[in-house]
């Protein structure tokens, strides 16, 4: 982990003051006639972690992928309520969802790289938005993509390789260099490390920690340990509803709802 | 956690060598035995057919990729032949002249028409294209290679026999005494039938060619290809991607399966109606043999297609649309690309099939008597299939193993077709 900034420290505690990024009002959710969410409002600050929790099935990857809209693309998903990024309803007419889902980027569960080169997997975001004028722009950017998602140092001699190539840990920073190479605001990570080993989590803990100073991240998670090690934030729900939202220290100790306390207890889950 | 903790009650110990269980795992066995004794024996009766349908296919075509030539010294006689008119010089007199000189003892006319029956009437042909591309040869004698009439090719490949009585033969024991004449002179040669590949079809069977065919078949294809792979692409695109999920689609979907089913010679009478009928397009030209098979042939690639497209894993999709691709790059930038080796597979079997087809082409007049290979999609031509239809309804005895020699190869190209959609599948296999 890297040395705590002074900004940072003070977002521990005083996170209520932190400037909002994302706002969420009475978001409702329905796949068909399943209701899966249930009028859940949150708010995310800006640079800091903020962390989703609760059973499998609750409803989290429903949540956060509201928050960049992925939800359009399933056919019978309606969404509900009112979602801002830096106070603009991103649902609203003049939102584009593609151009949205620049700035509010998506690491997903599985690592899902492009069957394209390293280089190409990183440059595909810039290339579609136009962020680079040139070659050696773009290379820049790929190189800059690469080094925060900590993967230049082992792939810097073979970007023609395939990402398919690389092991699960190596894809899934892949899959982060290529989100944060179009320089995203917000961060969404859908259980990043559920498919990696110990080690593979480590890095990429030590990676979300390093990418709050420049963008808020979201990250969903099943294990309370790494909402605990990683998040300022955390939000816990439960069969759609949000339960309780507040400074991780505070939910890990001393929770207010039976349900939490349940849940972080390890007594259903 | 031992057994005594719980309710459930321990299991009744199973004795494995009990014969009845012992008995039970033979009988398994046998089966296992018996199903793949069934399985090798079905493989074998195919590859049995196979071997009989391609050995008679070769056995009986075989003679048709030779063909017996005579070569004659022949005098280009300039009163015969005009340089400002060099394809309408009298060449089957030269040639004949040329036969002739052989046989000085021949005097009576009927006897002379009936010595110069051993040459084919293309002769005068390989003549005229000689001085037609050198003129300077008037004047001049030029030793050629000229094919000799049917009958007598026949002959030279032991097709007729020698030891049939007479009046059995077509040709008499006399026509055959001048032959061996020449043989026994050395002047006559058996090599490679390049006119099967480059000449057009032929009233006679020495000097028919598959060449109008194969073009036919090509263009045809050509035309196939270029209409129903990016229709075929496009419709599938849009059924798998974009399409809402309505009444309306299913049964496009479920129409688009049984136009799959329908019998060829439905689209053969359909052409007919329509792009001869209403539209007026031309008979017997492969533009409509292309548009006809393009109609067979675009539910084999929407099917494949979709197939293709389907097999796309969602997370890939998901990847693209996550860092903010549109629709139309999502699709064209990952979706296609990953599917492009089952959609060629399955575009390349399609065209194989209509390669093979016979029946529409039938019907729009592809087997007409065409004696030029088409010089465009608008010209009138024949197909392989056809062609191979043609030429087994002919009487002529050269066109029997012309048949066989045909089939042949339209089974090379289909088997080419098809290997290249094996090494296709083989080369780019699923990536992720
Ligand atoms: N694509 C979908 N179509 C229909 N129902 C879905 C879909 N995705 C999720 N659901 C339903 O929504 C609810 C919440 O799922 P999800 O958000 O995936 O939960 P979590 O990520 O917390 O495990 C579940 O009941 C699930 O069955
Ligand atoms: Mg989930």
């Amino acid at each position: 982990m890297t040395m705590l900034q002074p900004d940072e420290a003070e977002t521990e505690t005083e996170a209520p003051t932190a400037e909002l990024k994302m706002t969420a009002r009475d978001v409702d959710v329905f796949y068909g006639t399943n209701h899966a969410i249930k009028s859940i409002s949150v708010d995310i600050p800006d640079k800091t972690v903020t962390a989703f929790i609760g059973p499998s099935g609750c409803g989290k990857t429903t949540f956060l992928r509201c928050l960049n809209r992925m939800n359009d693309t399933i056919r019978n998903c309606r969404v509900t309520g009112e979602i801002r990024l830096d106070g603009e309803d991103i649902y609203g007419r003049d939102i584009d969802p593609v151009q949205l889902r620049a700035r509010v980027g998506m690491v997903f569960q599985k690592p899902n790289p492009f069957p394209k080169s390293i280089y190409d997997n990183v440059a595909y975001g810039p290339r579609i938005h136009g962020l680079a004028g040139t070659r050696a722009e773009l290379d820049e950017i790929v190189e800059r993509a690469l080094t925060r998602a900590a993967l230049w140092q082992e792939v810097r001699d073979r970007l023609d390789a395939p990402g398919t190539g690389l092991s699960g840990g190596q894809q899934q920073r892949l899959c982060i260099a290529r989100a944060i190479a179009t320089a995203p605001e917000v961060l969404l990570m859908d259980e990043p490390c559920s498919a990696l080993d110990l080690i593979a989590t480590a890095q990429i803990e030590e990676l979300i920690d390093e990418l709050r100073e420049s963008y808020s991240v979201v990250i969903v998670t099943h294990s309370m340990q790494q909402a605990a090690r990683v998040s300022q934030k955390t939000a816990f729900f439960h069969l759609g509803v949000l339960v309780e939202y507040g400074e991780t220290s505070r939910m890990f100790t001393n929770p207010s709802d039976q349900r939490t306390q349940d849940y972080i207890t390890g007594r259903f889950g | 956690m031992s057994v005594q903790d719980t309710d459930i009650p321990a299991a009744r110990p199973v004795d494995w060598r009990d014969p009845r269980i012992l008995a039970r795992i033979r009988r398994r066995h046998a089966r296992d035995g018996w199903l793949k004794a069934a399985g090798l024996v079905a493989l074998l009766i195919a590859f049995a057919l196979l071997a009989i349908l391609v050995g008679s296919l070769v056995y009986r075509g075989h003679s048709a990729f030779t063909q017996t030539m005579v070569t004659l010294q022949v005098h280009v006689d300039p009163k015969k032949v005009k340089p400002e008119r060099l394809r309408r010089g009298k060449y089957d007199d030269m040639v004949e002249a040329a036969l002739l000189s052989h046989f000085p003892e021949v005097r009576s006319r009927a006897d002379r028409r009936k010595l110069t029956k051993i040459l084919s009437k293309g002769a005068r042909l390989a003549l005229r294209d000689r001085v037609t591309a050198d003129p300077a040869l008037i004047g001049q004698t030029v030793t050629i290679s000229v094919p000799v009439s049917d009958p007598f090719d026949q002959l030279n490949k032991g097709l007729i026999g020698r030891s049939t009585p007479e009046e059995r033969r077509i040709v008499d024991d006399r026509a055959i005494a001048w032959f061996d004449r020449l043989a026994e002179k050395g002047l006559i040669s058996r090599p490679f039938n390049t006119a099967l590949f480059l000449e057009a079809d032929s009233r006679f069977p020495e000097l028919a060619g598959l060449a109008g065919a194969i073009r036919g078949s090509a263009y045809a294809l050509l035309v196939c290809f270029l209409i129903s792979f990016p229709v075929g692409i496009a419709a599938a695109i849009y059924l798998e991607e974009f399409a809402p999920r309505n009444r309306f689609v299913d049964i496009v979907e479920v129409n688009i399966n049984n136009l799959a089913a329908v019998p060829s010679v439905v689209f053969g009478l359909l052409a007919l109606a329509v792009f001869l009928g209403w539209f007026g397009l031309p008979r017997s030209a492969p533009l409509v043999g292309g548009m006809t098979l393009a109609l067979m042939t675009l539910p084999t690639i929407i099917i494949a297609t979709r197939a293709a497209v389907k097999a796309v894993p969602p997370s890939i999709r998901e990847a693209a649309l996550g860092i903010g691709a549109s629709e139309t790059q999502v699709v064209f930038s990952h979706v296609l690309p990953l599917a492009m080796p089952g959609i060629l597979t399955g575009t390349i079997i399609g065209l194989a099939q209509a390669l093979g087809e016979t029946a529409p082409l039938l019907l729009i007049g592809m087997n007409a008597f065409i004696t030029e290979p088409p010089g465009g999609v608008l010209d009138p031509a024949t197909a392989l299939p056809t062609q191979i239809y043609i030429w087994a309804d002919s009487p002529e005895r050269g066109f029997v193993s012309r048949t066989a020699a045909a089939i042949c190869v339209l089974l090379l190209f289909l088997v080419t077709m098809n290997a290249l959609a094996v090494i296709l599948r083989r080369r780019f296999e699923r990536r992720w």
